[in-house]
C-alpha cells in the first residue's frame, strides 16, 4: 500500500530533492551567476564609464541581465529528469502533478534566481545606485525572478526534447517576460525620479500571484503533451 | 431539424467547403479593397490637424484590429482543439497564424510610416507599440514551436497551449492606450458614437471588412493545403479529382 503524501510534504520533498541535485552540480549554478555578472559588467565597457549615465541605466541593465541569465538555466529545469526517465515516473505517480511541478519551479528559482537577487546589490553599487533604489531593485527582483522561472517552466516543458530547444525556449518565453522587466525596472526608475513606485511593485506582485496560481497547472499540461 | 455541428469538423468535408467558400471571400475582399481605398483616398476630406498623412489610417487601423482579433480566433481554435481533441482545430490555428503575423507586421510598419510625420519618430517606446511588437513575437513563437515538432498532433497541442497563454497579451494591447498615458491616440470610434467624418467612417469600415474577408480567404486556402499535407496518405485525398490522372 502506497502511503500518499500531503501536498506540502510533497512540495518539500521535491524542492529538497532538486536542491540536493543542484548542490551536487554546483558548476551549473555558478555558470548562471557568472554569466549574470559578466553581462552587467559589459555595459560600462560598452557605453563608457560616465557615472550619471550608468546610474540611470543600472536598473534596466541588471533586469535585462537577470532575464537573460534565467533563460540560460531554463533548459536544465526538466531535461535531466526527462533523459533519465524520472519525469515519466513523476507523470505516472498518483501525486498531484501541478504541485510536483511547482516544487521543481521553486527549487529552480532557489538555485538560479535567488543567487541573482543576492548578487544584484553588489552590481548596483558598481553602477552607483543609492541605497534606497538598491532596496527597491532587490524587492523587485525577489518578486520578479520567480515569475521568470514560472513562465520559463511553461516554455521549458513545451520544448522538452526538441532539437534547437534552447533558442526556441527564449523565443517563446522572452515576449511573455517583457511585462516583468517593464515593471521591475520601472519601479527603480520611478523611485529615482521621485514619483511613487509602489504601483509598479503592486503590479509585479499581482503578476507573481497570477503566475503562482496558473503556471504550475499549464506547465503540467505542457509536460503531458510533451511526454505522450 | 437537428444540425450536426460536427459535420464540418472532419477535414474531408471541410476541405470541400473551404474550397467552395474561399473564392467568394477573395472576390469580396478584392471589391471591398478597391471601394475602400477609393473612398479613403479620393472621397474622404483632408483632415484638419493631420492633413493628408492621416489617410494611412485606412490601412493601419483595420490591420491592427484584425491582428488582435485573429490572435483571439486562433486561441479559440487552439482551445477547441485541446478540449474536443478535433484535428481540424489545430489546422485552423496554424492556418491563421501567418496571416495574423502578416497583419501585425503591416500594423507596425504603417504605424512607423504614420509616426514619422506626426510624432517625428519612426518608433517610440510607447506601450501600444511595445505590446503590438510582443504580439508579433507571440505569432512567431507559435509558428516556430509548431515547426520544430515533427509529430503534427503533438505540435498542434503544444502550440495551442502557447497560444492560450499568450492570449493574455491581447486585452493589454487593446487597453494600453487607456492604462498608460501614451503618445498613441485613443480609440476614436466607440460604440457610443464617433467624432469622425462620415466618408472616413465608410472608408474605414469598408477596409475593415475587406481585410476580414482577405484573412478568411487566405486562411481557408492555407487550411486546404495543410489538410492535404497531413491527410495525404488517406484514401479520400487520393480519390480527389484534382489528384486523379
Amino acid at each position: 500500500m502506497m502511503n500518499k503524501l500531503s501536498l506540502p510534504g510533497l512540495l518539500a520533498l521535491v524542492i529538497r530533492r532538486d536542491l540536493v541535485l543542484a548542490a551536487r552540480r554546483r558548476a551549473d549554478v555558478l555558470t548562471t551567476l557568472v554569466f549574470f555578472v559578466m553581462v552587467v559588467s559589459l555595459f560600462p565597457l560598452g557605453v563608457g564609464p560616465e557615472p550619471e549615465m550608468l546610474r540611470k541605466m543600472a536598473s534596466g541593465v541588471v533586469w535585462v541581465a537577470a532575464l537573460l541569465a534565467s533563460m540560460l538555466s531554463l533548459g536544465r529545469m526538466f531535461s535531466a529528469d526527462y533523459q533519465d526517465g524520472t519525469l515519466e515516473q513523476m507523470l505516472l505517480a498518483p501525486q498531484s502533478l501541478p504541485v510536483l511541478v511547482l516544487g521543481k519551479i521553486l527549487a529552480h528559482w532557489m538555485a538560479s534566481g535567488l543567487p541573482l537577487v543576492l548578487m544584484a546589490p553588489v552590481l548596483g553599487l558598481q553602477f552607483g545606485l543609492p541605497a534606497e533604489q538598491l532596496g527597491i531593485l532587490m524587492l523587485g527582483l525577489v518578486m520578479g525572478t520567480p515569475v521568470l522561472s514560472m513562465i520559463g517552466a511553461v516554455g521549458a516543458a513545451l520544448t522538452l526534447g526538441l532539437r534547437g530547444g534552447g533558442v526556441l525556449v527564449s523565443l517563446l518565453v522572452l515576449p511573455l517576460c517583457i511585462p516583468v522587466l517593464i515593471f521591475g525596472a520601472g519601479a527603480v526608475e520611478a523611485a529615482a525620479s521621485g514619483v511613487t513606485y509602489s504601483s509598479h511593485l503592486s503590479l509585479l506582485g499581482a503578476a507573481l500571484v497570477t503566475a503562482l496560481v496558473l503556471t504550475p497547472w499549464v506547465t503540467a499540461q505542457a509536460l503531458r503533451i510533451s511526454m505522450e | 431539424m437537428a444540425i450536426n455541428w460536427f459535420k464540418y469538423s472532419a477535414p474531408s468535408t471541410f476541405y470541400a467547403l473551404a474550397g467552395k467558400l474561399a473564392p467568394w471571400f477573395a472576390a469580396t475582399a478584392a471589391i471591398l479593397f478597391a471601394a475602400g481605398l477609393y473612398i479613403g483616398f479620393f472621397v474622404a476630406p483632408t483632415d484638419a490637424v493631420q492633413s493628408e498623412a492621416y489617410r494611412i489610417m485606412f490601412i493601419h487601423v483595420p490591420v491592427s484590429i484584425l491582428s488582435m482579433f485573429i490572435y483571439l480566433v486562433m486561441a479559440c481554435y487552439a482551445a477547441l482543439g485541446l478540449i474536443f481533441n478535433t484535428r481540424l482545430s489545430g489546422m485552423m490555428a496554424s492556418a491563421l497564424a501567418p496571416t495574423g503575423a502578416l497583419f501585425t507586421f503591416i500594423a507596425l510598419w504603417t504605424g512607423a510610416l504614420w509616426g514619422k510625420p506626426m510624432w517625428g519618430a519612426w518608433w517610440v517606446w510607447d506601450m501600444r507599440l511595445t505590446t503590438e511588437l510582443i504580439l508579433l513575437f507571440l505569432y512567431l513563437g507559435f509558428i516556430a514551436l509548431h515547426a520544430s515538432i515533427d509529430d503534427p498532433r503533438r505540435a498542434d497541442r503544444a502550440a495551442a497551449l502557447l497560444a492560450i497563454v499568450g492570449a493574455v497579451n491581447v486585452p493589454i494591447i487593446y487597453k494600453s492606450v487607456e492604462w498608460w498615458n501614451t503618445l498613441h491616440q485613443g480609440a476614436t470610434i466607440k460604440f457610443s458614437g464617433t467624432s469622425m467624418h462620415v466618408a472616413m467612417q465608410e472608408a474605414l469600415f469598408t477596409m475593415l471588412l475587406a481585410c476580414w474577408a482577405y484573412a478568411i480567404a487566405m486562411t481557408l486556402w492555407r487550411v486546404r493545403s495543410i489538410i492535404l499535407e497531413r491527410e495525404r496518405s488517406t484514401t479520400w485525398v487520393q480519390d480527389l479529382p484534382e489528384f486523379k490522372r
